[in-house]
C-alpha cells in the first residue's frame, strides 16, 4: 500500500507535538493517526486542507512553503500573488499598492492572479458552450477539494472542469511576457505564488492535471505579510501593466469564480465539510440541474485560507469594496481571445483517482477484510474516544484489519481483558486455597 | 450465491436530519471494496432514494446492503403502511409525500421509477398494514 511518498506542504513538527489527539477528529480525509505518542499523517490520504493547522494549540502542524531566499536561485524573479492577498490589508482600496510593495520587497516583477482568473473564466466559459458537459462541471481551482474527489469521490473526477487553475495560467503569460520585454530565457526566470494556503504549495510541486507547474515555488501569505507592511504607501507605476477586472480579483471570496463562470446557474459552497456535504449530493445525482459548482474547502474561499493574516469576514469586505470600484467589465470581452489560444489553459494529463481507501486490490479480499472490520467494530464501545491514536472506532477497526494495531491498543478492551484476567487470578487462589 | 458481505442500517421514519447517512456508508464502503464507476454511480441514486423512501412513507424500516461475488443487493423493508396501488406507484411522477416531506423539497415523486431505472432486478412487494419490501440488484461487471 505505501508506494513512493507524496508530497505534502501540511507536515509535523515532531517537537512540538504533545500527542494530545486534538487534530485527530478533525481531518476530513481521517488522514491522521496518533502513535508512540505523536501524531502522523497518512500520506496517501492527507489532501493537504491544513485543517490540521488551525487546530493545533501547539502550533505542531505546519506549511512548508518557500523562503524568500529561495528568490535568489534565479537571474529574475516574477511574483504573482492570489487576489486574496489584497484582503489582508485593511481598506486597501487599489491592489495597485500592494503590487508596489511586493515589487519593493526584492521582486523584478508582479503579475495578478486574478488576471490568470480573468483568462481562466474565459476558458471555462468557452468549455460550458461546448455539448455534452457533465452536470455540474466542478471547479478545478481549489486543489483541496480536487484532491478531496480523487480520495473520496473518484466517481466525479469526470465533473472536475480540465481547465488549468488561475495561478497557472497567469504564470505561462507572466513568463512569457517578461522573457519577451527583457529579451532572457525562461529559466533565467523564476516564478513565484503568494499562497493562501498549503494546498496551492503542494499542487505546484506534485501539480494535479499537468506534468509540470509553470511555478517555481509560493511563498505563504501569512511570512510576506509582515514584510510588505512598511511599503504599502504607494501605487505600481508601470505604463505596461495591465490590471485585472473586478471579476478576476473577487475569486479571491466564495462565489466570485461561480459569479463570473455561470452567475445564472451555479453554486459555491465553502468550508470543506460543507463541500463533502454537496458533493455526496452530486453523487446521488440530486444536483444535476446545477450547470457549475465552485466548492471552496475554507470558509469564505481563499481569504480564508489557513495561510492568511486577517480575519476571513474582513478581508471579505476589502475585497467586496475593492471590486465596487473596478472596471466592471467582464473578461468575456476585457480578455482577447488571442490569450486562450497563444497560452496553455488545458490540462495536458488526465486526474487519477486515489485508491488509497480500498481495502485490498482484490475484491474477495476486501471483503474478507471488511467483515472481519464488522466484527471488531462489534466489540469495540464506540465512543470515537480517541485515545487509541485512531480517529473513530471505525477507523480502528480498519486499522486493526491493515495491520496498523491490535485490539488491546483500546484502552477500554484493555480495561476488559484486565478484569477478566483479575476475576481469574482471584478464582484461581481460591481453588488453591479450597 | 455465496454471500460475502452484509450490514443493515435501522431507517427511522421521519428523521429527516439522518436522511441521506445510510446512503453514505453504503457508497463508502462499496468505494473501499473497490466498486466503482457506473456500478457505484446507480448504487449511490437508488440507495439515497430507497432510504429516503423509507424516511419519508414508511413507520420505519431497514436498509440493507449484500454483497455477492458478482453483484450487488439493496433490500429495504419496513413494517408499513405498505401502498395500496402499486402499478400507480410506479408511475413516474406519483407521489403520496405528506405536507411535512413536501415542504422540505423531498418527495417529488421520482422514487420508484428511479430506483427501477438504476438496478438491474427491482422487485417490490407490499401489503397494506404490512408493510413493503423493495429488493434490488446490481450486476458487477467482472
Ligand atoms: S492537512 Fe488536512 S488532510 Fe492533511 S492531515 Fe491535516 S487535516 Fe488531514
Ligand atoms: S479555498 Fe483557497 S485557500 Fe482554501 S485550500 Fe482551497 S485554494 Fe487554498
Amino acid at each position: 500500500m505505501q508506494e513512493k511518498r507524496r508530497y505534502h506542504s501540511v507536515r509535523l513538527d515532531k517537537d512540538r507535538c504533545k500527542g494530545c489527539t486534538n487534530c485527530l477528529t478533525h481531518c476530513p480525509t481521517a488522514a491522521i493517526r496518533v502513535r508512540g505518542g505523536r501524531a502522523h499523517i497518512l500520506d496517501n490520504l492527507c489532501i493537504d486542507c491544513g485543517e490540521c493547522i488551525r487546530i493545533c494549540e501547539y502550533h505542531a502542524k505546519v506549511a512548508f512553503t518557500d523562503v524568500m531566499a529561495n528568490i535568489k536561485a534565479y537571474k529574475y524573479a516574477i511574483v504573482l500573488p492570489a487576489p486574496s492577498l489584497y484582503g489582508q490589508f485593511r481598506d486597501m482600496a487599489r491592489p495597485e499598492y500592494v503590487l508596489e510593495a511586493l515589487k519593493r520587497v526584492g521582486f523584478d516583477e508582479v503579475f495578478e492572479v486574478a488576471r490568470g482568473a480573468d483568462i481562466v473564466t474565459r476558458a471555462i466559459r468557452e468549455k460550458l458552450r461546448e455539448p455534452n458537459q457533465p452536470r455540474p462541471l466542478i471547479s478545478s481551482a481549489c486543489p483541496t477539494v480536487v484532491r478531496l474527489i480523487q480520495v473520496r469521490f473518484p466517481e466525479l473526477i469526470d465533473h472536475i472542469v480540465d481547465i488549468r487553475q488561475p495561478m497557472e495560467v497567469a504564470a505561462s503569460v507572466a513568463r512569457a511576457e517578461f522573457c519577451k520585454k527583457h529579451h532572457c530565457s525562461p529559466s533565467d526566470v523564476g516564478c513565484f505564488f503568494v499562497t493562501p494556503c498549503p494546498a496551492k504549495m503542494t499542487a505546484i510541486r506534485t501539480p494535479i492535471g499537468q506534468k509540470k507547474s509553470e511555478l517555481d515555488g509560493a511563498i505563504s501569505m501569512m511570512e510576506l505579510y509582515g514584510q510588505l507592511l512598511p511599503h504599502i504607501n504607494e501605487m505600481l507605476n508601470d505604463p505596461d501593466f495591465v490590471p485585472a477586472t473586478g471579476y478576476g480579483v473577487a475569486w479571491a471570496t466564495s462565489n466570485g469564480e461561480a459569479n463570473a463562470v455561470c452567475p445564472d446557474n451555479s453554486l459555491s459552497v465553502d468550508g470543506i465539510s460543507n463541500v463533502i456535504r454537496v458533493l455526496e449530493e452530486v453523487e446521488n445525482d440530486k444536483l444535476s440541474d446545477l450547470i457549475y459548482l465552485e466548492g471552496n474547502a475554507c470558509i469564505g474561499g481563499c481569504v480564508g485560507g489557513p495561510l492568511t493574516f486577517e480575519n476571513s469576514y474582513v478581508a471579505k469586505n476589502t475585497i467586496r469594496k475593492m471590486v465596487r470600484h473596478m472596471s466592471p467589465e467582464h473578461p468575456d470581452t476585457a480578455v482577447p481571445s488571442s490569450m486562450l489560444n497563444k497560452y496553455p489553459t488545458k490540462n495536458d494529463l488526465p486526474i487519477e483517482p486515489n485508491t488509497a481507501e480500498k481495502l485490498d486490490d482484490n475484491i474477495v479480499e476486501a471483503m474478507r477484510k471488511m467483515k472481519q472490520m464488522n466484527e471488531i467494530i462489534q466489540r469495540l464501545p464506540g465512543y470515537d474516544c480517541g485515545s487509541c491514536g485512531s480517529p473513530t472506532c471505525a477507523a480502528f477497526a480498519e486499522d486493526i484489519v491493515r495491520g496498523y494495531c491490535t485490539e488491546m491498543d483500546c484502552v477500554h478492551l484493555l480495561r476488559e481483558k484486565l478484569k477478566v484476567m483479575a476475576e481469574e487470578m482471584v478464582e484461581l487462589a481460591q481453588s488453591r486455597r479450597e | 450465491m455465496e454471500e460475502l458481505f452484509r450490514i443493515s442500517y435501522p431507517v427511522a421514519a421521519a428523521d429527516y436530519s439522518s436522511a441521506g447517512k445510510a446512503s453514505a456508508d453504503i457508497k463508502r464502503r462499496l468505494k473501499q471494496l473497490g466498486v466503482g464507476g457506473d456500478v457505484l454511480r446507480r448504487v449511490a441514486v437508488a440507495s439515497y432514494e430507497v432510504e429516503l423512501n423509507l424516511v419519508i412513507h414508511s413507520e420505519g424500516g431497514e436498509l440493507c446492503l449484500t454483497v455477492f461475488p458478482g453483484a450487488v443487493q439493496l433490500v429495504s423493508s419496513d413494517v408499513g403502511p405498505g401502498i395500496p396501488d402499486l402499478d400507480m406507484a410506479m408511475r413516474e411522477g406519483y407521489s403520496t409525500a405528506n405536507e411535512e416531506a413536501r415542504s422540505l423539497g423531498f418527495g417529488a415523486g421520482m422514487g420508484l421509477p428511479n430506483m427501477k431505472r438504476n438496478s438491474d432486478e427491482f422487485d417490490i412487494k407490499s401489503k397494506v398494514g404490512t408493510g413493503t419490501t423493495i429488493t434490488m440488484r446490481f450486476n458487477l461487471s467482472a
